[in-house]
């Protein structure tokens, strides 16, 4: 770029005539126009912006003009110049559009192709639902207790009000483990967790107990050796049955949606007193009056049978150490399976323990 | 227990406009739960009636049968009066004989149609019926021949043959024995009614006092055996049927009719509930002695099998020795028989612990086992056994015998001291002391009210009834368990899941994350098992705790290791069609370790801290094991590509995985051992304990269990590892300052573990150090023979500023120059 022309007279100069510059900025925006894309009109920035490109030198020799004819020539170009770059800008911003718009048409792919690299995993029902169940005991403030699956008989039988005699014990058919006279058992219920909490905390206990269990039954769609219970515990001051009803009223409620509520029945069980069968209103037919004889679910009873309760016997209480005259409790078991089974229409027991990958897969990591 | 509506209806007075159904539903929320509700005869329809047999000309048929043309009198029932012509194949009939006859038009059990139809050459018109063609039982000798009085020719016999029942089957909790017996459930139908003068006691007859001239009874036990009464019946016709309704009952109340004499005994056993044993007179040897068996003794039982006696077995013996179980089951020595004249009946009250014992030990059940192990009425075997002589010599003819012996009395019942306000307290609402009083007295006990509250003496067919909380049971059943409100109970605030359980969770998440599937085995494991899994011989998996009655003589033992059920489970999914599969399951597995009996203590008391720490010493160890297989491809090929093949990185890669989600530092380095690739397992470790392992499974381990080859499997310590989970993770610092990468390929000889290369990396690179990771294995030529490369990128950071020229490279060489120490690393350039 030349420097200041103080020292000379004033010239003529060709380039900044008025005409002159016009015709540069015409036959600027005129390449600019037809520029088709981005590279093209890399180019005709080179050619027509440039520090080589008319208008560039043309401004160049400004400093040439006597300096009563700078301002007027330096206006003429300055306003080429910008004029310019301003449609420069403009068409650089549509072709930059249009490329975008044609790369992201061109890159379109078929969405709908298979993604899954790796199969999913997931994780087994009986679990979901027994920590589905603890859930809902959690939020109600109960805690969740755990115990051995190889149990000493005392804690499974005797500290339950089942005596060496009881007939109850033939009710549910036990695996003893060698040699026998070491009295150890696979639990045959969840309850030695009940006594095993008892034991080791004192009231108010509020627990509720998940769990394998096993029976001698042969493995059909209906029986399994290894099944799943869960138990609760309640042992407190002023406990009734009435507590034990409003708990498994909203147990439930949560599991099987508003209105699905239980009926007692009397029952036996060796370590409650008053005992009950616990049903559950059919949550399929609801129990509609007339009774829906087609349900598979209650085969039109309008309720399923769910399980066991009642008020903890009081000597259940004294073999594990809670003052009987200060607090009572109650209890209440009932199968995860089963309830799962009915729960989600599952016809066969045997399709929770044979592990076919499609089983397990169907319910996710949630239910 | 099975109850005959008409049977029930003697004992009870139910109103006319009580369904059955209701009848039932009632019972049940009392208590005693319907099973089933049973209409036989109701599928029966007429015209079914007496006929005469007028001819009956036997006409041999070509296929070897020979059947009888009959004309039957059926009076009007046919509306002409004429004789009724049938085809009948049975031959036990003559003519005048009653017959029952079917009409045409009329249907029989199963929906089956009689019509007039052509056989062998005549019109039949109708059917002459046996027995099981009524429903009526399994006989089918012949056609049922009716007794010359029974009736005359056209009358309907649906009321003759008590064809038409209903029968509500009931299931009985074991606690309410007096429930086995027609006295027991009217008793409940009576409260069901809210009438309990609607109940007529069966029980209530007045008997002769006892004396001295009936047969001879000796109670050598009395303990076990407090009474027994025995009557005798003489000149008694054994060849007298069994009246229609008593068989009728007997067998809607599901017993099998045998003879009139048996039939008899059952059905006071079933009206009453005391079991009763009638023995041959005339095959006893001396007086009826009752005592425990003594060693070496034995006795053949009804059911015909030879029984080695115990010494704990309460046994009947005569002079000739053992004549049976007693309360159990009768002796085949002194059976009733079709000769038998002379009978005498016992009824006796026994031990219930004695009989329970008997029944399990020698596996036997019968009716009579059934009640009196769970307790029968002591005040009825002197009624009973009055009531079987009546019985017997009503129908069978002869005398009942002036003697009436009668050992021992019903014990005294000690009173329950309770409250009336306990009921309302324990249900949790308002039970009136009126009401408590008056539901206790519905049941037949005896209340004493004082000003410390009432003594209770339960009826003695209640023996259940013992505690003040089952009189509360008696009252709230009777209140209604449908009254009881349902009110929450106001739980403290809990401490939520214990960490433990929380984490649990959280590996399941992981891995299903992962892509496992977890599935849930049996613990049971067999010898084979272990065999399969290539175990030595001194493997501390092979010490099981076995089953004393396992289900499987192939699976007795309580597993070890979670590898067998996960690896049989590979191997079901494969064989339907799931070569690639991915599982995991989480399950304590059974440790034993030697320990000793576990204590049996009282109830009558809390066991010690001592006592209880000794119950958990008896106790194998059951930790928590997870154990995860992976087979096939890992990853599936696609239009992305090529799949992968699973491999034992997966497997280690995995128990990172859980490691890491529960911020667990673990390391990892070689071992053998069974039943992975010896070359190809990985221990797991925490600091210096070994955790479980990883890796690929032995190839024979793979054939043996029928899984793919290659399969890839892991087995830890859960529980170990969850002690170590952090529980409070600090969080980390990192520095914004620019980061310098240094890669480095180093060659080490084959043996050299990448592991051990990286920590001499670590160890070396210094305080700049950011991250070290293996990028790449490379063996060939190049490398030469029994060596291998490994790149490492390095990451080098300062905490406080940028690094300046040349740190990182001289913290990189002071790297390589540590492994090139500790490994014999060089560095390829």
């Amino acid at each position: 770029m030349s420097g200041p022309n103080t020292d000379y007279d004033p010239v003529e100069v060709t380039p900044l005539k008025a005409e002159q510059v016009e015709t540069m900025r015409d036959a600027a925006l005129a390449a600019i126009a037809a520029a088709a894309d981005l590279d093209a009109l890399k180019q005709v920035r080179l050619d027509h912006a440039g520090d080589r490109s008319p208008l560039a030198l043309a401004n160049r020799e400004i400093g040439a003009l006597p300096p009563q004819a700078r301002k007027e020539a330096g206006q003429r170009v300055g306003q080429a110049r910008g004029a310019v770059n301003k449609a420069l800008a403009e068409r650089t911003a549509v072709l930059e559009v249009e490329h975008e718009e044609r790369m992201l048409v061109e890159e379109t792919v078929d969405v709908t192709l298979p993604t899954e690299r790796r199969r999913r995993g997931s994780r087994h029902p009986i679990t979901l639902q027994s920590e589905h169940i603890a859930d809902l005991f959690v939020a109600m403030g109960w805690e969740v207790a755990e115990g051995p699956l190889v149990e000493a008989e005392w804690l499974n039988f005797d500290a339950l009000n089942l005596g060496p005699d009881h007939p109850a014990r033939t009710m549910q058919d036990t695996f003893w483990t060698e040699p026998p006279e070491h009295h150890v058992v696979l639990r045959t219920h969840t309850s030695p967790v009940q006594a095993r909490t008892m034991l080791t905390r004192t009231p108010p206990i509020y627990v509720v107990c998940p769990g394998r269990v096993f029976r001698t039954d042969e493995y059909d769609a209906t029986h399994s050796p290894m099944f799943h219970q869960v138990e609760g515990l309640v042992v407190d001051e002023g406990i009734t049955m009435a507590h034990l009803k409003g708990t498994l009223d909203h147990f439930a409620t949560q599991l099987f949606g508003e209105g699905i509520t239980t009926r007692f029945r009397p029952s036996y069980f060796p370590f409650t007193e008053p005992s009950a069968e616990v049903d559950l209103r059919c949550f399929v037919c609801r129990g509609a009056s007339p009774a829906v004889a087609s349900c598979r679910t209650c085969k039109g009873e309008g309720w399923i049978e769910w399980g066991g309760c009642g008020v903890v016997n009081p000597r259940v209480l004294t073999a594990c150490g809670i003052d009987t005259d200060r607090y009572t409790g109650f209890a209440f078991g009932m199968g995860i399976d089963r309830t799962l089974m009915f729960r989600h229409g599952a016809s066969d027991l045997r399709d929770f323990f044979e592990g076919d990958v499609r089983f397990s897969s169907a319910f996710g990591t949630e239910i | 227990m099975r109850v005959p509506l008409s049977w029930l209806r003697e004992y009870v007075d139910l109103p006319d406009d009580l369904s059955t159904e209701d009848l039932a539903h009632r019972l049940t929320l009392l208590g005693l739960k319907l099973e089933a509700l049973e209409r036989p005869g109701h599928d029966i329809s007429g015209p079914l009636v007496i006929g005469r047999v007028l001819t009956m000309e036997p006409e041999p048929q070509k296929n070897g049968k020979t059947i009888n043309w009959c004309t039957v009198d059926v009076g009007d029932a046919n509306g002409t009066g004429e004789p009724q012509g049938i085809v009948c194949g049975a031959h036990n009939f003559a003519p005048g004989d009653l017959v029952v006859v079917v009409l045409p038009g009329g249907v029989l059990p199963g929906g089956f149609e009689i019509s007039a139809r052509k056989t062998y050459g005549h019109v039949s018109a109708g059917m002459i019926c046996s027995s099981r063609e009524l429903g009526l039982g399994d006989d089918h000798d012949g056609i049922i021949v009716l007794p010359a009085d029974a009736g005359k020719p056209g009358d309907d016999v649906f009321e003759l043959l008590h064809l038409r029942d209903e029968v509500i089957e009931f299931e009985i909790n074991p606690d309410r024995a007096y429930a086995l017996s027609l006295r027991g459930v009217a008793r409940e139908a009576a409260l069901a009614v809210g009438d309990v003068d609607a109940f007529h006691d069966p029980a209530a007859r007045t008997v002769p006092a006892p004396n001295g001239d009936g047969y001879p009874v000796l109670v050598e036990d009395p303990a076990g055996c407090p009474v027994f009464a025995a009557r005798t019946v003489t000149g008694f016709d054994p060849s007298a049927p069994t009246p229609t309704w008593l068989s009728r009952r007997i067998l809607l109340a599901g017993m099998r009719p045998i003879s009139l004499a048996v039939d008899v005994t059952n059905y006071v056993m079933l009206e009453l509930g005391q079991p009763i044993h009638g023995y041959d007179g005339d095959r006893l040897a001396g007086p009826i002695r009752v005592r425990r068996a003594q060693p070496g003794e034995r006795v053949t039982t009804l059911d015909d099998v030879d029984r080695a006696l115990d010494p704990e077995d309460l046994v009947i013996v005569d002079d000739s020795g053992p004549i049976g179980l007693a309360g159990v089951m009768g002796g085949a020595t002194t059976e009733l028989s079709g000769t038998t004249t002379h009978v005498v009946i016992e009824a006796a009250h026994w031990d219930p612990v004695s009989m329970f014992r008997t029944g399990k030990r020698h596996k036997l059940s019968s009716e009579a086992g059934k009640r009196n192990e769970r307790g029968v009425d002591p005040t009825l075997p002197a009624i009973a056994a009055d009531r079987v002589a009546e019985l017997l010599t009503t129908y069978g003819g002869g005398t009942v015998h002036d003697g009436v012996t009668l050992v021992g009395e019903a014990p005294s019942r000690e009173p329950i001291r309770t409250s009336l306000a306990l009921p309302g307290v324990v249900a949790g609402f308002e039970i009136s002391d009126g009401t408590a009083e008056e539901s206790l007295l519905a049941i037949g006990a005896g209340l004493a009210i004082d000003g410390n509250g009432v003594e209770v003496t339960p009826p003695p067919w209640r023996p259940d009834l013992t505690d003040p909380f089952d009189l509360v049971e008696e009252v709230v059943r009777q209140v209604g368990y449908d009254v009881i409100p349902s009110v929450l109970p106001p739980a403290p605030s809990g401490r939520g899941l214990t960490r433990a359980q929380k984490l649990r969770r959280r590996v399941g998440r992981t891995l299903a994350g992962e892509g496992y599937v977890e599935v849930i085995t049996f613990p049971f494991v067999g010898d084979q098992d272990l065999d399969a899994l290539g175990l030595p011989a001194d493997d501390e998996r092979r010490t099981v705790l076995r089953l004393a009655n396992p289900l499987s003589s192939e699976e007795p033992a309580m597993t070890t290791t979670l590898l067998p059920g996960l690896l049989k489970t590979v191997a079901r999914n494969a064989g339907r069609g799931a070569t690639s599969t991915a599982l995991f399951e989480a399950a304590s597995v059974t440790l034993p370790h030697g320990g000793g009996p576990a204590p049996i203590y009282g109830v009558d008391r809390r066991p010690t801290e001592g006592e209880i720490a000794d119950l958990d010493k008896a106790l194998p160890d059951q930790p928590l094991h997870l154990a995860l297989t992976v087979s096939g491809e890992r990853e599936q090929p696609g239009w992305w590509g090529e799949g992968r093949a699973a491999s034992w990185a997966d497997a280690v890669d995995a128990v990172r995985a859980v490691a890491e989600v529960l911020s667990v530092e673990v390391t990892v380095r070689a071992a053998k051992r069974a039943p992975w690739h010896p070359g190809r397992c990985a221990e797991i470790l925490v600091g210096d304990v070994v955790l479980g392992h990883a890796g690929e499974l032995h190839p024979r381990v793979c054939t043996a269990y029928g899984v793919p080859a290659r399969t890839a499997a892991a087995e830890i310590d859960l529980d170990a590892l969850l002690e170590h989970a952090v529980a409070l993770v600090p969080a980390p610092t990192f520095s914004d300052y620019p980061v310098a990468k240094e890669d480095v390929a180093l060659v080490v000889d084959d043996s050299v573990p990448a592991a051990d290369v990286e920590a001499a990396l670590r160890d070396g690179a210094g305080d700049l150090l950011e991250s070290v990771r293996l990028f790449d294995v490379f063996t060939g030529d190049q490398i030469g023979a029994g060596k291998k490369s490994l790149a490492f990128a390095l990451r080098f950071r300062a905490p406080d500023r940028t690094l300046k020229e040349g740190e990182a490279g001289a913290a990189r060489d002071a790297a390589v120059a540590a492994a090139a120490e500790r490994t014999g690393a060089v560095q390829r350039v």
